[in-house]
């Protein structure tokens, strides 16, 4: 039988909802038995959010004070203690997981399979290659462990349980190294939906051509209640935060509402937006690829089009 | 020596639009460019402005694969890389094979740091360097914006979901790049002609005492979900009234 252990992804206080999608990726599994770790300086809120996920069998905590911060070096040789006597070892593929899995997989000798999008038996899952363009069907030998990252633009998080399950402190013998040290983390705080779970994004390209433009787009946003989002030309020519940048290597969303200003759609952006439920482009160049895959369309000029958007809404409402 | 291992991994090029064969037994690679993985470049670079602030000696790039990799190894060589190694297989390699193949180099070649790039954009896999780091029981700082050597700690800016994360890190460590490190040299024809003379060895994998070994088997290749056909509205009203339409705003 499969047992699966999720390793949660959450800043202290409350959990990811990632790892909620990383339940419902290891519920596809028949019969999964599913634990979530819970690493943490105090993990007592986090692991009450954990037991409480529809599924979950167990929640084992392990509390050091160097895990107020998520480190993968401080973390993995711990995590991979836990793992043993399980046959799965699941975390998000947001850069936490990212970073951690595969530093996991390789102490547990673990062949890693990153972004699944469908776990289709124990052995089986199905994941993006080559941005997106093709989808690659892999089988694993079922006496193999398997570690993998979860997609999570793929997966719905689960509902709550009516009965929590039990929370257990585990006490890892192995090391926590202090080669890696944590500086600082310089997070842009804002009042607007997180970009990664948010239902509508608006997001903008190098056709923004500053970092003051992009305030019609935040205003716009505030309006709908959206994320804001960008394309890495925006965020490379500074108009743009780093951790806005939507595509391949940037964050993969999956909105009920995408709105692209002025992006092209190359093929690494629109790896980022392919579960979005409806894509709106606004572009100037018919020709733009952004609109072979747009389920709205609209040629014209930005600087024009926002603000009428925006007005437009702001009469409905 | 003070010495920056760098792998450098042969992929189709990034431009190129990849077909999945009707078969679905693979994707389409005859015929289609080959190039240095983007990140891999990056990873270069960053090695390179290194030793040239005079805090490395050398650079040695690592490519894994067929024989072919050595025309991404001399493109390495040009942009300037002091040595080459080209661990020559036909087998498949998979990034726990690619860590263990780089653990052995390292333990021979003795890096100070060893930079390789964030993902490689044809498996899309991101776990090479992390496998290497846990292999070879060192630091790693993934997804690097910015890497300050200082003595024999290394401060790196990691892009993370959150904004930018700072680490501080012991000697010799793993980096891996992300984009926005560095915008990579462009190689000069006098430096390709330079390159041929440069040293390039080749090894076999079991030399090193590693066996590639194919865990994950590839059953099945598919395109992605078509997206159905969408529409083409003539302004704002227009677009707002469809958004409406549909319950979205
Ligand atoms: C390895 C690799 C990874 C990458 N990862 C990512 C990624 O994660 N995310 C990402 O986004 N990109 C990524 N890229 C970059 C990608 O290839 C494109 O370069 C980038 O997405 C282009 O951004 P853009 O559409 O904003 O800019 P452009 O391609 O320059 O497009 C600007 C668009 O704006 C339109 N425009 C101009 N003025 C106006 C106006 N006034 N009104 C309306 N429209 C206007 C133009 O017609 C044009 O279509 C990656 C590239 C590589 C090599
Ligand atoms: N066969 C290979 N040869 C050289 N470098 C590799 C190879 N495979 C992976 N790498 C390195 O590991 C990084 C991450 O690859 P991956 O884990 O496959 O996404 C790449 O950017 C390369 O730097």
């Amino acid at each position: 039988m499969a047992k699966v252990l999720i390793v949660a992804e959450h800043d202290g206080n409350k959990l990811n909802p990632a790892t909620a999608k990383c339940v419902a990726c290891a519920s596809q599994i028949a019969g999964a038995e599913i634990s979530i770790a819970v690493f943490a300086a105090d993990p007592t809120a986090v692991a009450a959010q954990a037991a409480a996920l529809q599924g979950v069998a167990r929640v084992h905590t392990v509390t050091h004070a160097l895990h107020a911060q998520p480190l993968a070096a401080t973390i993995a040789p711990q995590l991979a203690e836990l793992a043993a006597g399980h046959s799965h070892v699941f975390g998000p593929s947001t850069t936490f997981g990212k970073d951690l899995m595969p530093r996991v997989a390789a102490l547990l000798s673990a062949p890693q399979i990153s972004d699944v999008m469908a776990a289709e038996s124990a052995t089986r899952f199905k994941r993006p290659i080559y941005a997106g363009n093709a989808i690659i069907t892999v089988e694993v030998p079922a006496d193999r462990q398997i570690v993998a990252t979860v997609r999570v633009a793929s997966y719905q998080p689960v509902a709550t349980q009516a009965t929590a399950a039990p929370i257990v402190a585990a006490n890892p013998a192995a090391a926590v190294p202090t080669h890696t040290r944590f500086v600082s983390v310089t997070a842009a705080r804002s009042d607007r939906p997180d970009l990664q779970t948010a239902a509508k994004v608006v997001s903008g390209g190098r056709a923004l051509g500053s970092a003051e433009s992009f305030q019609i787009l935040y205003s716009l946003a505030d309006k709908l209640g959206a994320a804001v989002g960008a394309s890495r030309a925006a965020v490379d020519a500074g108009y743009a935060a780093n951790d806005m940048q939507v595509g391949q290597t940037g964050k993969i969303i999956a909105p009920e509402l995408y709105l692209a200003f002025g992006i092209s759609g190359a093929i690494q952006h629109l790896t980022g937006i392919k579960d979005a439920r409806t894509i709106v482009a606004i572009n100037k160049d018919a020709e733009a690829p952004i609109f072979e895959v747009a389920d709205i369309g609209l040629v014209g000029d930005l600087f024009q089009i926002v603000p009428e958007i925006e007005k437009l809404i702001a009469q409905s409402n | 020596m003070k010495r920056i291992l760098v792998s450098i991994k042969r992929v189709v090029d990034y431009n190129v639009r990849i077909r999945v064969k009707p078969d679905g037994s693979g994707v389409i690679t005859d015929g289609v460019k080959m190039s240095i993985n983007p990140f891999d470049e990056i990873a270069l670079e960053e090695a390179l402005r290194i030793k040239e602030k005079g805090l490395a000696e050398e650079v040695v790039a690592v490519s894994i694969g067929p024989a072919d990799c050595q025309q991404q190894l001399r493109t390495a060589l040009a942009m300037g890389a002091d040595r080459a190694i080209h661990v020559q297989t036909d087998a498949i390699i998979e990034p726990l094979t690619a860590a263990q193949v780089l653990k052995a180099l390292a333990d021979r070649e003795q890096p100070m740091l060893a930079i390789l790039g964030k993902q490689a954009i044809d498996d899309d896999c991101s776990q090479t360097g992390q496998m290497l780091a846990a292999l070879w029981q060192r630091p790693q700082a993934t997804f690097a914006s910015k890497v300050e050597v200082d003595g024999d700690k290394v401060r790196v800016t990691r892009e993370v979901d959150a904004g930018l994360e700072t680490l501080e890190v012991d000697l010799p460590a793993v980096i891996t790049t992300d984009l926005r490190l560095n915008e990579p040299r462009y190689v000069k024809l006098p430096d390709i002609m330079k390159a041929k003379k440069k040293p390039l060895d080749t090894v076999d994998p079991a030399t090193l005492g590693v066996t590639p070994v194919e865990v994950v088997k590839a059953v099945h290749f598919e395109p992605p979900a078509a997206r159905s056909k969408g529409i083409m509205v003539k302004d704002a009203q227009e677009l707002v009234a469809a958004l409406r339409s549909k319950g979205l705003v």
